[in-house]
């Protein structure tokens, strides 16, 4: 039997090498390039202006997106507030009770649920509560990026449960403790840390979403006075910036794109670093 | 810790009677409160669907199965059809999936496979941030610093080598079809290298280990030991980027065009289902009008979560627990 030519087939692998490696770099380029135009652009027009005042009428030189930074964090606190708790509590159920059968509808109803594009909630929404309300609101946009944020914390806290290992429940039930407390006090207590940062990554997640919030919060060029008014957005403000007509709009648009890329890759890059060492597998 | 909190949960309560009864009471309301939390998915995936058919129902009645092979698109005459978004969608997310899956991957194939220990970890990391972007952001760079690039540089020189196929004939304008598949192409690299990545990572060693007893070279390993044996879940993960490409909305709609017309230049806007719902939702007005929008919903939503129950099915009976669907 002939062996085939090891040259052959040595240049066959030295090639799939350099073009694999061509492919790795490729995929990285496009976010070193946002990256780079982000801040070459947007990083001038960062000034104290920027943060603490609002849109100025066309025409005026200036003026900042306060209003839509205090937005972003007042639609993603209600999202919290709406999301966090019953994806936690829905992903203790996953994780801790119930039957493999309903369980496995439940984990595959969330992943499709994550799959759902994100301007098909804003509609939800609208039909749901803008409607009836006759009108845009913060209310409208916290509660479509609260839904958002149900089935990917509950699936993060689900996966997080189960990584504590199962001789923690069998000491605490062996001693007698009653399994809601084995579950609050001991399991999700050790899981915390993990639990968090799938919230704070889900966070950083729906913060980015513009969609779901065109029909739901609408947006602001002022200050919203009541939940129950339309309310700028980082996102919305510069999608809306940036397909006006109008060069100041299109300088505020990369350095609000810059402001909210910033807040964004921190939360992940600071969650990946904090999390390492309990999760890091070997590659 | 561990200690403290067994010793707090142990000694709260002494007798007993109350223990059990705790017990009782605590553990089924608890039981009870969490299946609740768990039972919300269902809720919503009611709610979608739900609201979604009684917002379209005005134009399912109105218009019937002809809706989705109309081209018209006339708010003034209130004639709609759903034809030219849904061929934009379909080719723009063609395109994205034709550039980013070979590049993914080749990618996770090098991640996992050909890459030099340290190395790996750093670029794991930076297309896990790429991912992280917002789309409006990519949208806004693809605006003015991609679309331009394109209209002066690779689309005339497109135009200068395969002018000859009707894909590439007609006027740029930067702002095309082409463009609107490059950018979905950008967001759905990431996802399909993710899971590609953990795919070929479940593979046992065993497979491996074994070709190299053989004596192949590391991409013959990779190629018949690896990726033969991970086909299966990578398939499932170019569909989860197929539905991820389906859906995608800001980046889109920031370069296509947002034009709704059916032509074969690859240079010609285009003008995609999300698009359309993103652009002239708030002003439809009348009661036909935004109706046929929530039926262009409903097709988006019907499409995406038909790809993504495939995409799921083909993930969870590959490899089970091991891979984590991302998202």
């Amino acid at each position: 039997m002939t062996v085939p030519n090891h040259r052959w087939r040595n240049f066959k692998n030295a090639v799939v090498q350099v073009a694999t490696f061509a492919c790795a770099v490729l995929v990285v380029t496009p976010l070193v390039l946002v990256f780079y135009h982000l801040i070459s652009q947007g990083f001038t027009s960062i000034n104290w202006a920027f943060f603490t005042q609002l849109p100025k009428p066309v025409g005026e030189i200036g003026g900042g997106m306060a209003n839509a930074i205090v937005g972003t964090f007042i639609l993603l606190g209600q999202a919290a507030l709406f999301g966090v708790p019953i994806g936690v509590l829905g992903g203790v159920y996953l994780s801790e009770y119930g039957s493999s059968r309903l369980n496995w509808w439940i984990r595959f109803a969330a992943d499709v649920l994550n799959g759902v594009p994100s301007i098909t909630w804003g509609m939800v929404v609208y039909a749901l509560i803008v409607v009836p309300m006759h009108s845009f609101s913060a209310l409208a946009g916290g509660i479509v990026l609260g839904m958002m944020m149900i089935p990917l914390v509950m699936r993060t806290t689900e996966e997080v449960l189960q990584l504590v290992p199962g001789g923690y429940r069998e000491a605490a039930l062996a001693l007698g403790i009653a399994k809601w407390r084995t579950i609050v006090q001991i399991v999700v207590r050790t899981a915390l840390k993990g639990i968090v940062t799938g919230v704070l990554l889900a966070l950083a997640r729906v913060a980015g979403e513009t969609a779901p919030l065109l029909f739901t919060a609408f947006g602001n060029l002022g200050w919203a006075h009541k939940l129950t008014e339309p309310i700028a957005a980082m996102p919305l403000q510069v999608f809306i910036s940036a397909i006006s007509p109008y060069d100041d709009w299109h300088r505020q648009a990369w350095a609000g794109a810059l402001v909210l890329l910033v807040l964004v890759l921190a939360v992940n890059i600071s969650v990946r670093f904090l999390t390492r060492d309990r999760f890091a597998r070997p590659s | 810790m561990l200690k403290e909190s067994v010793n707090a949960a142990v000694t709260s309560k002494t007798t007993p009677d109350t223990r059990s009864a705790e017990w009782h009471f605590g553990d089924r309301a608890f039981r009870w409160l969490t299946l609740a939390m768990a039972l919300v998915i269902f809720v919503l995936v009611f709610l979608i669907g739900w609201e979604l058919e009684e917002g379209s129902r005005l134009a399912l009645h109105q218009f019937g199965p002809r809706f989705l092979i109309s081209s018209d698109w006339d708010p003034v005459n209130e004639k709609f059809g759903a034809l030219p978004f849904i061929f934009g969608t379909l080719v723009s997310s063609a395109i994205a999936l034709i550039i980013a899956v070979p590049i993914s991957i080749a990618t996770a194939v090098y991640l996992t496979e050909l890459a030099p220990l340290w190395l790996r970890q750093p670029l794991i990391m930076f297309i896990e941030l790429l991912a992280a972007v917002p789309s409006v952001i990519l949208g806004l760079w693809g605006i003015f610093v991609m679309v331009p690039w394109l209209r002066d540089h690779l689309f005339p020189w497109l135009q200068k080598c395969f002018g000859f196929l009707p894909l590439f004939k007609g006027p740029i304008y930067g702002v095309s079809m082409l463009a609107g598949g490059i950018i979905v192409a950008i967001m759905i690299i990431p996802i399909i290298t993710s899971v590609s990545r953990e795919i070929l990572r479940s593979v046992p060693g065993l497979q491996r280990e074994a070709a190299y007893a053989l004596g192949a070279t590391r991409w013959e390993v990779t190629r018949i030991a690896v990726l033969s044996y991970a086909k299966k879940g990578l398939f499932g993960a170019v569909i989860l980027g197929l539905g991820r490409a389906l859906g995608e909305t800001m980046a889109v709609t920031m370069v296509i065009g947002n034009s709704a017309q059916i032509v074969a230049s690859l240079f010609a806007p285009g003008y995609t289902l999300a698009s359309v719902i993103a652009n002239e939702f708030n002003e439809a007005t009348g009661n036909l009008y935004p109706s046929a929008l929530f039926e262009l919903g409903l097709v988006l939503l019907g499409v995406t979560v038909l790809v993504n129950v495939v995409a799921q099915l083909l993930l969870k009976t590959f490899a089970g627990p091991s891979v984590k669907p991302q998202h």
